[in-house]
């Protein structure tokens, strides 16, 4: 019996940091998002928001995009 | 291309257990995006379908061994595996019967096992490999994807409680729809494979194929075809299990637990370190129960879980091992097989007509979904 631990610390920790990134830059997008409504209700312009939004939402959709990568290519 | 009446056998009770691993999986990818509202029942098995049609051409990676060296590949004849695929189907109707989302790929190892031992003997069995394989893997699966749902789920609610709420709740859906089609797409890269490789591989050693080919188009087509169609027909019992009775889920929970449950089933796939889709989705629910505060995990269905995950394989091995003693018999122990599976799939279906669950089942609960705020959790 021969057990891969070192596949599975690297299956661990290579999904947990994906997953950290993600959900992270994805709530951090939310958080942007909400601001700018915030912003918008009280006579600002909320760009700010909007931009920090836009970043998060971007990079997420990179890591994304790097996983169907991965699903394709394996 | 000449085909024996066994290997029509082979080929359609290969494209029955697709059917039943599409159905038993559809509640993986769709279960929480279904509980939480962000999608419409119908609109998500159709979604989960599609991805599965469309991941089954992406690879056939995994199609290239059915057994992945559990058995001895030499050994196995097509009325063993005819045998090992109605153990399968058996089980994986049974688990749904019982509401219960089991690992397919354990049936089908499961099945394949107790045929084979039966047909060549406990040495064509390679139990060194299961335990690499599928015991190893069945225990780390649900802790390696729910301990990332737990720090995923934290994550989003630390970082979006002290925010406008109604944005948080329209984000999340919409990020939940993406991260299950991630799951569906996984789903279809994996489980398809599975019936492709033993199609191929009895089309290999029945002569009809040349030895080291991989799986010719039709294979693909009608595998991919059986997987989304069992997927679209949905297995209820089961989504109802993981969407509404482990926890109850809010759509930022929903979406951490997909996340953490495509992660993981993608960086093992990539890796090489095979996890079972069931056990990481149901891991990914659990651990985003216990992320969020003051959610609730039942732990006793979780547990009823644990138990299933554990007989699947030993429960698949002994309907293998027996329905490989009749069908070695001959011909005629083969049809009496073919018969006994048929007429059981229908008794279940029957049994499953007393109590049915549908996808209005699933809407029961809505209200209280509607109304939700995630909780807050104190900074």
């Amino acid at each position: 019996m021969h057990i891969e631990w070192a596949a599975l610390g690297s299956v661990f920790v290579t999904a947990l940091a994906a997953v950290v990134v993600v959900t992270g830059l994805f709530a951090l997008g939310v958080r942007a998002v909400a601001a700018r409504d915030d912003a918008r209700e009280s006579g600002g312009t909320g760009t700010a928001g909007a931009v920090t939004a836009g970043v998060c939402f971007t990079a997420c959709a990179v890591v994304v995009a790097f996983g169907i990568y991965l699903i394709v290519a394996a | 291309m000449d085909l024996s009446l066994i290997v029509l056998v082979v080929i359609v009770a290969a494209l029955a257990f697709d059917f039943t691993n599409g159905f038993h999986d559809t509640a993986n990818a769709m279960a929480t995006s279904i509980a939480t509202g962000a999608l419409r029942p119908k609109v998500a098995v159709t979604i989960s379908a599609v991805l599965n049609l469309i991941g089954a051409f992406l690879s056939v990676e995994v199609a290239k061994t059915i057994s992945g060296g559990i058995v001895d590949d030499a050994k196995i004849t097509p009325v063993v595996v005819f045998a090992g695929l109605v153990g399968a189907i058996l089980w994986n109707l049974l688990t749904w019967l019982f509401g219960l989302p089991s690992s397919s790929s354990h049936a089908l190892f499961g099945g394949l096992i107790g045929a084979t031992w039966v047909a060549s003997g406990a040495d064509a069995v390679r139990f060194g490999k299961v335990v690499e394989k599928v015991l190893v893997p069945a225990v780390a699966s649900p802790l390696v994807a729910g301990l990332i749902a737990v720090v995923g789920t934290y994550l989003v609610y630390r970082i979006t409680a002290k925010v406008r709420q109604d944005v948080v709740s329209t984000s999340f859906k919409r990020a939940q729809v993406l991260s299950a089609s991630m799951v569906s797409l996984a789903h279809g890269t994996n489980d398809a494979q599975k019936t492709m490789g033993v199609i191929t591989l009895t089309l290999i050693s029945s002569g009809a194929l040349a030895a080291g080919s991989g799986p010719p188009l039709w294979v693909v087509l009608s595998a991919g075809i059986a997987i989304a169609l069992g997927t679209y027909m949905g297995g209820w019992r089961i989504i109802h299990t993981m969407g509404r009775k482990i926890t109850d889920v809010q759509t930022p929970q929903g979406f951490a637990a997909e996340a953490g449950a495509a992660a993981t089933i993608l960086a093992s796939s990539h890796l090489g370190f095979a996890l079972s889709t069931t056990h990481v989705c149901s891991g990914g629910v659990i651990g985003s129960g216990v992320g969020r505060r003051l959610a609730e995990v039942r732990w006793s269905v979780a547990g009823r879980m644990a138990v299933a995950w554990l007989l699947t394989l030993p429960a698949a091995a002994a309907v293998g091992a027996v329905a490989a003693e009749v069908a070695t018999l001959g011909t005629l122990g083969t049809v009496v097989v073919g018969l006994v599976l048929v007429a059981a799939a229908l008794g279940i279906w029957l049994w499953s007509r007393r109590n049915p669950v549908t996808p209005e089942s699933m809407a029961e609960a809505e209200p209280e979904s509607e109304s939700e705020q995630p909780v807050p959790i104190a900074a």
